[in-house]
């Protein structure tokens, strides 16, 4: 009888499945991102170095010495030491973070407006203390700008009446103010100190989430050509909650992570992070194989550093607010080894 | 999970030259190949000493970079933060954008 081999499904519970077992959800996980992403599976080869990392027992695992990639973040450190700077001391000087991250806990864009002055004190502050860089971070969150809690009409009331137009209107408002709010706050992160800004979690509310923050990244990138500008994805495909938005002729609604890196670079970001949301009922292990085949061809077209999220239920990391060590550092080593990319 | 991600994949960040990489990702959109050489060629080490906290521990003391401090390992009289940003800024190549405020702010 083939041995049984402890593992983690997508929401962090630990199960028992054979090698063989293993291999299949590999093999049909890497299928099915293919299919769906229009892009070669893995290698046998790939599969293969994917199966020997998950078919092991050990508690932890790790890149072999000389391949550690950086680390950049998009929150980060524990908000439970007092003070920000504080935070962001303790994770430069005992966590070994390679970029820090400055961050509120209200993580949108359109509240950090509010409190702008305040966050750039900390800024100026924490860059008196530390060493290594710190950008400044926050969300898009375009569906903040429609009633009752923004300005324009809320399209997704609008949308299931049948009002296209409508909705459609209410999110080119909704952009304006989006776009605007995001050059306040990371123009103002900058001039404070920053070494560079987080667009993170983009695209969570859709193509237009998508488009108000590449002009918001063109903005800094025109007025900052050294800053840092960082991009995060929500997830592996740009949902077309409006439809026809395009930039520079090419339409957002529906890119995958090799076309959604093109349109970033092209804009101006200097580090891009794609996102693979997490299937829970599946394996740890089909989740990363589907997740290496719909981002391994970002790395074929990609003239800036590419970090995939390893966060909370993206990219094999399980969706749990502990996500298990054994789970979140095997999907690691299986990004680095396999994509070869340049931080997580 | 910050703490699982750095021992599993992280280059160490100050512990080694994590942050002088990071730096050359952000300033510049280096891959991380390219940043590894460059760096490297700066310090005068291998690819293989930037994640080495040993060896780096001793190039970033002799090039005044910013060690990590801690109550048996410290160095007063040392630059470190503001200080060894200075440094760091002139030994890469690079613009960084808080010493260009200090400098500013300081009338220096």
């Amino acid at each position: 009888m083939e041995a049984r081999i402890p593992t983690r499904m997508g929401d962090g519970f630990m199960v028992e499945m054979t090698r063989s077992e293993l291999r299949a959800d590999i093999q049909v996980a890497s299928e099915e991102a293919a299919r769906r992403a229009r892009v070669p599976p893995l290698t046998a080869d790939e599969q293969a170095h994917l199966l020997d990392i998950y078919a092991s027992p050990a508690a932890f695992t790790a890149v072999d010495i000389g391949d550690q990639v950086v680390l950049s973040c998009d929150g980060g450190g524990s908000k439970m030491t007092g003070t920000d700077i504080q935070d962001l001391l303790e994770s430069e000087q005992r966590l070994g973070q390679d970029i820090l991250e400055l961050w509120h806990i209200e993580y949108s864009y359109k509240a950090i407006k509010t409190i702008l002055p305040f966050q750039q004190q900390v800024m100026q502050n924490a860059q008196l203390m530390l060493t290594a860089p710190i950008q400044y971070g926050a969300q898009p969150n375009l569906a903040f700008y429609s009633k009752p809690d923004g300005p324009a009409s809320n399209w997704f009331e609008l949308l299931p009446k049948g009002d296209i137009a409508g909705a459609r209107a209410a999110i080119d408002e909704a952009m304006e103010h989006a776009t605007q709010d995001m050059v306040y706050v990371t123009g103002g992160m900058i001039e404070a100190g920053a070494d560079g800004v987080d667009f993170d979690t983009t695209g969570g509310a859709g193509d237009g989430d998508f488009l108000s923050t590449l002009r918001a990244v063109k903005h800094v990138r025109e007025k900052y050509p050294e800053a840092g500008i960082e991009l995060g994805m929500a997830g592996e495909l740009v949902i077309g909650v409006h439809g026809e938005l395009e930039w520079e002729g090419r339409r957002l609604a529906g890119l995958w992570p090799r076309e959604q890196l093109e349109v970033c670079q092209d804009a101006g970001v200097t580090l891009f992070g794609p996102a693979v949301n997490i299937r829970t009922s599946k394996s740890c292990a089909w989740n990363i194989a589907y997740s290496l085949t719909v981002i391994k061809p970002c790395m074929e077209v990609a003239r800036i550093p590419v970090h995939p999220n390893v966060g909370e239920g993206v990219c094999g990391v399980p969706v749990n607010g502990y996500p298990p060590e054994d789970a979140a550092s095997r999907a690691a080593k299986a990004l680095v080894d396999i994509l070869r990319c340049d931080g997580l | 999970m910050d703490v699982t991600h750095a021992l599993a994949a992280g280059m160490g960040g100050m512990r080694t030259a994590g942050d002088l990489v990071a730096r050359m990702q952000m300033s510049r959109g280096m891959r991380l190949k390219e940043a590894k050489d460059y760096v490297a060629g700066k310090l005068g080490c291998t690819v293989r000493d930037l994640s080495d906290s040993y060896a780096m521990e001793q190039i970033r003391g002799e090039k005044g970079l910013g060690r990590i401090l801690d109550h048996s390992n410290l160095h007063p009289g040392e630059p470190n933060a503001m200080m060894a940003k200075f440094r760091i800024a002139e030994l890469l190549g690079i613009r960084i954008n808080s010493v260009d405020k200090f400098r500013d702010l300081a009338g220096l």
